[in-house]
């Protein structure tokens, strides 16, 4: 069962990407760490982390592609995820400090000294133990998920509807993370780290290490994701959006392939905040700001949706693209990222990927040889499904 | 066949006596005050094929969405196989009992293939894990063959369904319908929009299916309906306005005025 599951998420694309992806593994520490200063194949220590960022950006992407390229959730709230894993990462790591924090509390971390709270709140019990901060990694953003899947899967909310609500989930949770008395460190956040599982967070070679880990969980993200869409429930997946009540009418219960698809997707996008955490050095509630996970989906946009590489290429040119307008241009980065959203979905209906591959021109219908024009595509069994997001919609462009 | 022995008139009021495929009873349903179905009652007998025919709001589509699930009915009893009370379930429980639906407007899925398109509707547990897990065995690939000789799209399989003409989207969808492999059949429309050859074709696809399995046929070609033979129903005003042979219901003077003769 598992290997039919490997061996057919195991395509040739994806055995490239995986391939490329365990060489970038190996070859950014080796480049940093190995590599002496000077000779032009050295990298400098201030990309690795950097570079790490990028690729947890990349399986944010990855996890909102799977629900938004192959089901057709459009989730505006993917960063709650993706923070939700990082605040997981970041609770462990504050408590690695201990008695090296400024008040040198060696149970409470410095924000609660400062508040005056003279014990720790349940919800922190634990997470001075890897193991279970790397559970509760996965828990976390999973349980919201499938919390918040079963209401509005259930409920049938679709579309425009489904993307609000989402919205509003991570809006919620970013001014609840603001409020100090909720225990997360309020606006600040959490800081200030020092070791991950005994070594340095700020060492060149923990950084390397972690930029290699990195890397090899974006590839399991890949491996994942690939056995998920080649299987026949991704062929489900497909079908439901772009007909969802036809999916139904076959005898799919919707509901429950769209909670499995988004729970999987939330749980890669926790893992991937957990390991942007220690290498940004800082998490706080402006990772569940709503334009954030909007970037998202542009990334995603701009890479190729429904595409497993897409995500990632286009998480990385975006963000690569990002750094240095930020640098070079800093007034016109926003006005460089809504363009490129809006030339995207007018010029690049299937991204970078799409662009490269000829996608757009084979997914559409060829010629019609009946010589009638061609009825619109499945709209009159899906009209409750609301699924019209204009050029947000996969088939808006076709 | 019912074409030999066309069966008189049944008459709906009486309480089923025969086994019943499907057995509506004085099912109402309103949107907004527009009584939709009036006090509609239908019997489709096992390997029987019913046709239905009415002028355009009629309701024919709505007694299609109270038997499958997608509206609820405001009264009235809707049972399929002699006992199993349809109101209650949603799509896609109704579409595991085995009612396999055709959309008027023909719906499948275009950015897959035809191969892949009757995968989908392939009869196989559909829970989430056995999915993902699933791998077609030669029973499944031999079913599929077989389908597509059926609907003749053998030498398409490996093509998008977007690329299919419009007649083969419908074919592809009666062919779903046998993957599906369901006890009865709704059957919307199929030969809108297909040549004469095409029409002949799928009468006679739909005949050879309702020896097996009850099938009830929503059309506006009466020449379509003709070449079906079966009994006739006709729909006007959301109730049933005469029942029997084509022939039958074309001569009774009420369907001439309010259906025919328009």
């Amino acid at each position: 069962m598992i290997t039919r599951f490997l061996l057919r998420a195991l395509d040739r694309k994806a055995i490239w990407l995986i391939v490329v992806l365990v060489a970038v593994s190996i070859l950014v520490p080796v480049a940093n760490l190995v590599v002496p200063a000077g000779n032009p194949l050295h990298l400098d220590a201030v990309w690795v982390p950097l570079l790490g960022k990028y690729l947890t950006w990349a399986m944010l992407a990855l996890a909102l592609d799977l629900v938004w390229g192959y089901c057709g959730i459009l989730s505006l709230g993917h960063g709650a995820f993706f923070a939700l894993g990082g605040y997981a990462m970041g609770m462990y790591l504050m408590r690695q400090i201990g008695a090296r924090g400024v008040y040198a509390n060696p149970i409470l971390p410095d924000f609660m000294v400062f508040l005056n709270w003279k014990a720790l709140p349940w919800y922190w019990y634990g997470f001075d133990m890897f193991w279970f901060a790397a559970i509760m990694v996965v828990v976390a953003p999973g349980v919201l998920a499938f919390l918040f899947g079963w209401f509005a899967f259930r409920s049938r909310v679709t579309g425009v509807y489904l993307s609000i609500i989402t919205q509003a989930m991570t809006y919620a949770l970013l001014l609840a993370f603001f409020r100090n008395d909720m225990g997360f460190g309020g606006n600040n956040g959490l800081t200030d780290f020092k070791d991950i599982l005994g070594f340095n967070v700020q060492a060149e070679a923990t950084r390397a290490a972690l930029f290699a880990i990195t890397a090899l969980f974006l590839a399991a993200a890949v491996l994942v994701c690939s056995g998920i869409v080649n299987s026949k429930l991704g062929n489900v997946m497909i079908a439901i959006r772009d007909a969802e009540s036809r999916a139904r009418f076959l005898g799919y219960r919707v509901d429950n392939v769209k909670l499995f698809a988004f729970v999987v997707s939330a749980i890669i996008a926790g893992i991937a905040g957990a390991l942007y955490v220690p290498q940004v050095g800082i998490i706080n509630p402006n990772e569940f700001s709503p334009a954030n996970s909007i970037e998202v989906v542009i990334w995603t946009a701009v890479g190729g949706r429904g595409t497993i590489i897409g995500p990632i290429i286009g998480a990385i040119l975006v963000n690569a693209g990002k750094s240095y307008f930020t640098a070079a241009l800093p007034d016109y980065w926003l006005y460089a990222l809504g363009a490129l959203f809006m030339l995207t979905t007018i010029f690049l209906p299937h991204g970078i990927v799409g662009l490269v591959l000829g996608r757009g021109r084979k997914r559409r219908a060829p010629n019609n040889p009946s010589g009638q024009p061609e009825p619109l595509p499945e709209r009159s069994a899906d009209a409750e499904a609301g699924e019209d997001m204009g050029v947000l919609s996969p088939r808006a462009a076709e | 066949m019912t074409d030999e022995t066309a069966p008189p008139v049944t008459t709906v009021d009486a309480a089923p006596q025969a086994r019943t495929m499907l057995y509506l009873n004085g099912v109402s349903v309103s949107f907004d005050g527009f009584r939709a179905l009036n006090n509609l009652s239908i019997i489709v007998h096992p390997a029987e094929m019913l046709a239905i025919i009415g002028p355009n709001g009629a309701g024919k589509t709505t007694m299609m969405d109270i038997i499958t699930g997608k509206t609820r009915a405001d009264a009235g009893e809707v049972l399929f196989d002699d006992t199993i009370d349809l109101r209650k379930l949603d799509e896609a429980k109704i579409a595991n009992l085995g009612i396999g639906r055709k959309f008027q407007k023909p719906t499948v899925f275009e950015s897959q293939t035809v191969w892949d398109n009757l995968l989908l509707a392939l009869k196989k547990p559909r829970g989430v894990f056995p999915t993902l897990f699933y791998g077609a065995d030669n029973d499944d690939v031999t079913r599929i063959d077989d389908i597509l000789r059926i609907i003749r799209l053998s030498a398409r399989k490996g093509e998008l369904a977007a690329g299919l003409s419009h007649g083969q989207k419908q074919w592809l969808e009666i062919g779903m319908l046998l993957a599906q492999d369901p006890k009865l059949l709704l059957v919307d429309e199929p030969v809108a929009g297909m040549t004469d050859a095409e029409t002949v074709e799928t009468a006679k696809l739909l005949k050879d299916i309702a020896t097996t399995r009850s099938v009830v046929v929503v059309e506006h070609d009466m020449s379509f309906v003709r070449e079906l033979g079966c009994r006739v129903t006709c729909l006007a005003e959301g109730t049933v306005l005469a029942e029997g042979t084509l022939d039958q219901v074309s001569a009774n003077p009420v369907v001439i005025e309010r259906y025919l003769g328009r």
